[in-house]
């Protein structure tokens, strides 16, 4: 066997964050290599590395390819020398036809005109190839995701692709298109063609790959040869959780107190289309001064979960019932939610969180802009107080509350984002991966306030991605796959092997 | 702390006035770019631009741009914009002509029933720009088509006047004097002291409690050179006019007009709730603000404002024609956008679109006066309006 890529020490930072720490990566040619992690292990970095989205210079280390040290600037480059990647959000322009995305950009033309015999015969071709049973005019946006996935295969193979990356290809798959895709994996290798499968289901990866890379905190924990199955899942699980929790969460004990709320048979469809269930018959409930952790792999639906609940902002055919201190409530706006003392800190806060252009004042108050008004008329020294307090509250570092969050760090626009929560006096606060690019010492601070509100006899409900994280916060967790929950943890019992097995348990 | 604020705080401390200037930029040289423009035309039209009859004439010809821009700046602030404001113009026209001429209606019941057809107009656009998501851009031009054609109806294709004389003063009449000196109108000047020295006062408070809690960030020297040039500027200006007939009655009106919205844009709740909605409508909406309703307001207001303009026009020009309000919406926006709001929505300000409908005014009057050929009036006018938002866009990367 010969080695058709090898990543040496490569190292990669963002601002405040050590992506990537020496990884390295060898990849024998014909071989399925499958790459396993937790949210934010560095998995999908490395491949930006590799496929040239970082361009040389960006990163230290080095790229060998077929036996040269490449320099990539740009997916361009990488593409010519057939290392082709497939995202997990697909990239096909939905209202053009099979054909067309499969030459985007590659027409089949000459001086500018398009040979369209020439497209629709080779785009037949490529098609057959991965076994997809469609005309090549279909447009894309009437196939289904699976369907997609392949013509995003068979674009790779008009490359001439002989290193192909798939970042999560089954995800949004069901099992019958997972198996068809695995399978095309498994034929692709007879005919030499070397793969890189990043997946989060280990039983698909114990199956189909020959080499597993673990990867944690941004470093190659482990390669492992992938041969006995029941013993690889086992020692998978193992190196990608094996870190132990220091003191990197502040201490608490905790007073938990009466039933705070409580949510009963809830139920979510997909906000476009309804046939997709996205939140099955959940329940569960919060104490007073309780923080409570839901668990779960990206895309496990917490965040539509959590949207749902917080005024119906995600979803349709909601369904289900909402109770506070024993009392149903109707939670069907978000003015509504917010007016009964139910509050949630966005995931995405640049996007979902913050009115950027704006400075942190006017992003403190806006949640409850009544408080620092009289009647409708603002009170602009209030309003200053208000900000003021809170920026010496939870520490937001700026250089003055009329600096604009845009030019904050993350960890001080996150704190902006708790502040106008805060300042909201939620009695239960749904935190959605608070601490999401975020470096440690800005974490820790997150961690003191939350621990605060539950001292100060609040609810809690802590979403986050990083185990470790709720772990080391929480007092019980659900753990949630699929739309459901999987189980629930006492802060004692639970692991994160646990966590994962109940994960892995329940995958389709 | 990160390096960005430290830099930024000894910046504060080492050079205050120089880091004030940098931030209020866009405020300051938009005013002072009004002072240069008509300071230019001053000189190249001999005096004649500042001439009292011409200043008079200034603010009446303006009057009705300064008026929608008031709304259009809401609504492009909202994130929106509203190209039908000129033919809601034209059509509030033709239903005051219809109402005042052909049925004889009093003006106090057709300015009634004209203002709730305005925003009625308004309503109708947004409601479909609010609750169905439908672009702005695509309902107000084709309410823009609508009430073109709608108007052509209305009037026949004939022009409808004269109006009576009581509705002809909304746009041509003056304040009444309180005494009678001779080439001096008294009113005017004490109106024009009182209002200067109020403005003042309202500054000179607003500082004290700013010093009380120690955020006065705007340097002494600015704010007594402020004020001053406040003082000297409406005081000479109201002197100017009151040497001719004194106030116009509809500067009267848009004088409120602005008051009352720069109020309500700075200081109000549904004010900052517009701001947020225009500069992060999911962030908004996920801090309880109700976002389809404020858009719905936020262009019933348009609308009303468009059918105010549409009187003031109408009586101007003492007809209804179907022609009136041809591109209107094109000033009014250039205005805005002149005045420093910004396409993607959540900046701008009151001041800055009256300002921004000066420097169009000024130019217009000034060229006119000059007689440079309407052609390259456009032309020019053109260039300024994109040089205008060059220099934002320059000034935002540049941050």
């Amino acid at each position: 066997m010969t080695t058709i890529l090898e990543m040496r020490d490569i190292t990669k930072t963002f601002p405040g964050v050590h992506a990537l720490k020496n990884v390295n990566l060898e990849i024998e040619s014909g071989q399925i290599h499958a790459l396993v992690g937790e949210n934010g292990a560095g998995k999908s970095t490395l491949m930006k590395v590799l496929s040239g989205v970082y361009a040389h210079g960006d990163y230290s280390g080095d790229i060998i390819y077929k036996g040269e040290v490449q320099k990539f600037s740009g997916i361009a480059d990488s593409e010519a020398k057939g290392i082709i990647i497939i995202h997990q959000e697909l990239a096909l322009v939905p209202l053009l036809s099979i054909a067309e995305n499969l030459f985007l950009g590659n027409e089949r033309a000459s001086k500018g005109i398009i040979d369209w015999a020439e497209t629709f015969s080779r785009s037949d071709a490529l098609l057959k190839k991965v076994g997809l049973d469609e005309p090549s005019s279909t447009l894309i946006t009437n196939l289904g995701v699976g369907k997609q996935q392949l013509v995003e295969i068979a674009k790779a193979l008009s490359k001439e692709v002989q290193l192909l990356i798939l970042d999560e290809p089954t995800s949004s798959l069901n099992e019958t298109d997972s198996d068809a895709l695995l399978e095309l994996l498994v034929e692709f290798k007879r005919q030499g063609i070397s793969s890189i499968l990043i997946s989060h289901k280990l039983n698909e990866v114990a199956k189909v790959a020959d080499k597993i890379t673990v990867l944690r905190d941004g470093e190659t924990v482990s390669t492992l040869l992938c041969e006995n199955t029941a013993e690889i899942e086992n020692q998978i699980i193992k190196d990608m959780v094996g870190r132990e929790i220091s003191d990197r969460f502040p201490a608490r004990r905790p007073k938990i107190g009466e039933l705070l709320m409580e949510v009963k048979n809830w139920n979510v469809y997909h906000h476009i289309h309804d046939d997709r269930h996205l939140v099955k018959n959940i329940n569960f409930s919060v104490r007073a001064g309780e923080i409570v952790g839901i668990a779960g792999l990206m895309g496990a639906g917490r965040t539509e979960l959590a949207m749902s609940l917080f005024g119906q902002s995600y979803g349709q055919n909601i369904s289900g019932e909402v109770y506070l201190r024993g009392a149903p409530v109707d939670v069907s706006s978000v003015a509504k939610a917010i007016a009964l003392g139910i509050c949630y800190v966005t995931e995405d806060r640049k996007e979902y969180g913050l009115i950027l252009d704006d400075h942190i004042k006017h992003n403190v108050t806006l949640a409850n802009l009544d408080a620092v008004a009289n009647r409708f008329i603002i009170d602009d020294n209030a309003e200053r107080q208000v900000a003021n307090a809170y920026r010496d509250k939870v520490n937001i570092r700026c250089s003055s509350i009329l600096q604009q969050v845009v030019n904050l760090s993350g960890g001080n626009q996150q704190k902006v984002v708790l502040s106008k929560w805060l300042f909201a006096d939620p009695d239960v606060l749904i935190l959605d991966e608070p601490t999401r690019g975020i470096d440690v010492g800005a974490k820790y601070e997150i961690y003191s306030i939350i621990n605060q509100l539950a001292d100060d006899g609040k609810g809690v409900l802590f979403i986050s991605s990083e185990m470790p994280e709720l772990l080391g916060m929480c007092d019980r967790i659900y753990v949630m796959n699929e739309g459901a929950f999987a189980g629930e943890l006492s802060a004692a019992e639970a692991s994160q092997e646990k966590i994962m097995r109940m994960i892995i348990k329940t995958n389709g | 702390m990160n390096q960005e604020t430290q830099s930024t705080s000894t910046a504060d401390k080492t050079n205050p006035m120089g880091h004030y200037l940098k931030r209020h930029l866009r405020e300051y040289g938009l005013l002072l770019a009004l002072v240069f423009i008509m300071g230019s035309f001053q000189i190249m039209t001999n005096g004649i631009l500042m001439k009292p009859l011409n200043i008079t004439n200034l603010v009446l010809q303006n009057s009705y741009i300064i008026i929608m821009a008031v709304g259009m700046l809401l609504v492009i602030v909202a994130g929106h914009i509203d190209l039908s404001v000129g033919s809601v113009v034209g059509f509030i026209g033709g239903l005051a002509a219809v109402m005042m001429v052909e049925y004889d209606f009093h003006y106090v019941p057709t300015t009634i029933v004209c203002l709730m057809v305005g925003a009625a107009i308004g309503a109708a656009q947004g409601y479909w720009i609010a609750y169905y998501k439908i672009p702005s851009f695509i309902v107000t031009l084709a309410g823009m088509l609508v009430f073109k054609g709608l108007t052509l109806a209305l009037l026949d294709g004939k022009s409808i006047g004269p109006f009576p004389k009581t509705f002809q003063k909304l746009s041509s009449g003056f304040i009444p004097d309180i005494a009678a000196i001779d080439g001096i109108h008294l009113l005017t000047l004490v109106l024009g002291a009182a209002v200067s020295l109020l403005l003042v006062y309202f500054n000179f408070r607003a500082r004290q409690a700013q010093q009380k809690l120690d955020y006065a960030d705007e340097p002494y020297v600015f704010f007594v050179l402020k004020n001053g040039l406040i003082l000297l500027a409406i005081n000479y200006l109201t002197y100017l006019m009151s040497t001719y007939k004194g106030l116009p009655n509809v500067l009267i009106l848009m004088a409120l007009l602005i008051s009352i919205y720069s109020f309500l844009a700075a200081r109000t709740t549904i004010g900052r709730r517009i701001y947020a909605l225009g500069g992060n409508e999911k962030a908004a909406k996920l801090s309880g603000v109700k976002t389809e309703r404020l858009t719905f307001l936020t262009f019933v207001n348009m609308g009303m404002l468009a059918a105010v303009a549409g009187l003031v026009f109408a009586a101007r020009l003492n007809t209804a024609t179907p022609k009136a309000g041809l591109a209107f919406e094109l000033d009014v926006i250039a205005a805005v956008f002149i005045g420093g709001a910004s396409m993607s929505g959540g900046v701008g300000k009151i001041v800055g679109a009256v300002i921004g409908a000066f420097i169009m005014g000024v130019m217009n009057n000034g060229m006119s006066i000059m007689s440079v050929g309407i052609d390259y009036q456009q032309v020019i006018k053109g260039l300024v309006l994109l040089a205008a938002v060059i220099f934002d866009v320059y000034n935002k990367n540049k941050s």
